[in-house]
């Protein structure tokens, strides 16, 4: 095997199975180094954009952001130009995503307690996805199928709320200091996620929320509200046209309103054209 | 096989029923045995026609009621049925005899009053007692498919709870941890198995013993902290504070179990810095109160997803057995901690045995 040096991420928010998996990686594969270990979600996805290492370990139910939502995150802010996108593999201590879905794929994944053998093929199946890629460097293909696969992976964990959602939300109480304004959901032009806050855009007014957008999601009617971006929800009839430029980027241009919206990978395929 | 029943049986009663059945005239016998036959066999037909049509007829008046349908027509029904059946079963059974033999015995209506009567009571008769045989016989047959509904429910919660209680992703977590701790610090995986142990053995038996002292729920609820105190580190700060005077008070064991699994999994857990978790006791009035407070992400941070279902079934059963054991006299409500302090604080009140019998 003629790899160079490989280089992984570790994040896992228990500090003694992370620094064993570190171990059990060392042993199975020397060569492999580990250039940085996360605590949380989030961490991991600053840190992997920050050290671009070749694969990323990531635990699924970790504080902040999960494993899934880390890696779509991921997939939305990688650069095209460059590394190419790191290879998956999921750490779980039980098959809540049916994991199944994993099976063949080009994200691999792990159950806790990590058993050697299990990881020794991890490992094989993960040096033989390096060697292929640095033989014929179809980057933008292999993240295109990680993008497609995270795509399924969320959906299956979030199809478990369509079914007993609640009526779609028709109107947001916004507090504004002693008053409560009232923002029928029909004139809301797109929400955007700001820290633990929402912006509500409307064709002349913004307004600030206290829920999350993941909280808010699920309260939307999902045939007229589509996410286009980890942080934007936007109102299907308020968009006006979807732009795409010569890297491939989507771009949305609004009814009413200047602003344009990045559409991310993720969520590129909602836009085909006929 | 029902009409062969009926026929076997009636052809031997009419049998017995006649003068000198097996007796010299042996063609009288024959024609005795033929009619006997016609007569058994118009009956069951005409009965079992009634009784099919009268089911159909009412199933689907039930369906259309949104009602179950059912396999017979019902006891006043099925009486009916009965009687009209012999009556009619009866006269096409001696026209039929007629017509094989070529004798011209008197029907029903052509007899006089009494004899008629008893013929027809005596037709009466086995298919009264087969009507009765099978109705037993659904009965039993319901009443078995029911228990065995019931016991599947039962059963099927029963896993539910121990699913809910020995949660699968904390146990691999738990085992994962002291496998790495078995290679790396002996001492503190011996330790952590003890707690394992402790926990395992509490979980299993909670379902079997009514109640335990209050101290012996700390104890337990201890064991589980020091587990997830191994795996989140300095991230989860448990207190617990036990008044001496309360520690004997009889509780339902592991009551409390699924309110500090519910503070940590969508309290602390999620939290990046973690937080303070405080577990009390107290006395105030004639009630006790317990609660459980976390300084975590709080109730509504915390995510609308797939796991918040596991919460409402830890919650629904805790509000059982409080309901069960204490009926409407105890409670356990769930409040968001008002800002600027963020996390959840569960509370559960009890009656007090009253003073002088602690």
């Amino acid at each position: 095997m003629n790899l160079p040096a490989c280089t992984a991420l570790i994040a896992e928010d228990e500090i003694l199975l992370a620094e064993s998996l570190r171990q059990e990686l060392s042993r199975l594969w020397p060569a492999l180094e580990v250039v940085a270990m996360a605590g949380h979600g989030q961490e991991a996805v600053d840190q992997a954009l920050r050290q671009q290492p070749d694969i990323c370990f990531l635990d699924i139910r970790m504080p902040g952001l999960s494993g899934l939502e880390a890696a779509a995150a991921l997939a939305e802010d990688w650069p095209s130009e460059g590394t190419p996108f790191p290879l998956l593999v999921f750490i779980t201590a039980y098959d809540q995503y049916a994991l199944q879905a994993f099976e063949h794929a080009a994200v691999d994944y792990v159950l806790k307690p990590v058993q050697p053998e299990r990881l020794a093929q991890t490992c094989e199946r993960l040096r033989k996805a390096l060697l292929a890629r640095q033989a014929e460097q179809p980057a933008p293909a292999l993240l295109q199928n990680t993008v497609d696969q995270l795509r399924q992976l969320l959906s299956a964990g979030g199809l478990a709320n369509n079914i007993s959602r609640p009526e779609p939300l028709r109107l947001l109480q916004v507090s504004i200091g002693q008053t409560i304004q009232m923002v029928p959901v029909d004139e809301v032009l797109y929400f955007e996620a700001a820290d633990k806050y929402v912006r509500v855009l409307t064709r002349n007014k913004e307004h600030l929320v206290r829920i999350s957008l993941r909280e808010l999601l699920p309260q939307l009617d999902s045939q007229r509200f589509w996410q286009v971006h980890r942080s934007v929800v936007v109102r299907a009839d308020a968009i006006d046209r979807a732009v795409r430029d010569e890297s491939g980027r989507l771009t949305l241009h609004l009814h009413g309103s200047p602003d344009t919206l990045n559409v991310s990978r993720l969520y590129a395929p909602l836009f085909k054209g006929m | 096989m029902i009409i062969a029943g009926i026929t076997g049986f009636m052809s031997l009663l009419l049998t017995l029923q006649t003068p000198d059945a097996f007796g010299r005239n042996w063609q009288r016998t024959q024609n005795q045995w033929l009619y006997c036959l016609c007569v058994t066999l118009g009956c069951s037909a005409m009965i079992q026609l009634l009784a099919q049509a009268c089911t159909v007829l009412i199933n689907l008046r039930r369906t259309r009621q949104g009602l179950e349908t059912q396999g017979w027509p019902g006891w006043p029904l099925m009486l009916l049925c009965l009687l009209l059946g012999t009556l009619l079963g009866y006269s096409l059974g001696i026209e039929l005899g007629n017509v094989l033999t070529g004798r011209n015995e008197p029907g029903l209506f052509h007899v006089n009053l009494r004899s008629a009567a008893g013929m027809l009571g005596v037709s009466l008769l086995p298919g009264l007692a087969l009507t009765i045989y099978f109705v037993g016989k659904g009965q039993v047959e319901a009443a078995l498919t029911q228990a065995q509904t019931a016991q599947r429910l039962a059963a099927e919660n029963q896993l539910r709870l121990l699913e809910s209680q020995l949660e699968p992703h904390m146990l691999f977590n738990t085992l994962a941890n002291l496998r790495v701790l078995i290679g790396m610090d002996a001492a503190r995986a011996q330790s952590m198995l003890d707690h394992l142990i402790a926990f395992l053995r509490a979980t299993l038996n909670a379902s079997r013993s009514g109640s335990h002292p209050l101290r012996e729920e700390f104890a337990r609820l201890r064991d589980y902290l020091a587990l997830m105190q191994v795996r989140m580190g300095s991230r989860l700060q448990p207190q617990l504070d036990l008044p001496a005077e309360l520690a004997e008070l009889p509780v339902p064991p592991l009551l409390l179990q699924p309110l500090v699994e519910n503070a940590i999994k969508h309290g602390l857990e999620p939290a990046i810095a973690g937080g303070l978790l405080q577990i009390s006791a107290r006395r105030e009035d004639d009630q006790l109160i317990l609660e459980v407070l976390d300084h975590g992400v709080g109730l509504s941070a915390a995510k609308p997803s797939t796991e918040t279902e596991g919460t409402h079934f830890g919650l629904h059963q805790v509000r059982a057995r409080l309901a069960t054991q204490f009926g409407p006299a105890a409670g356990l409500s769930l409040q968001a901690l008002d800002a600027p302090e963020h996390g959840t604080r569960a509370r559960i009140h009890l009656p007090l045995p009253p003073p002088n019998r602690l």
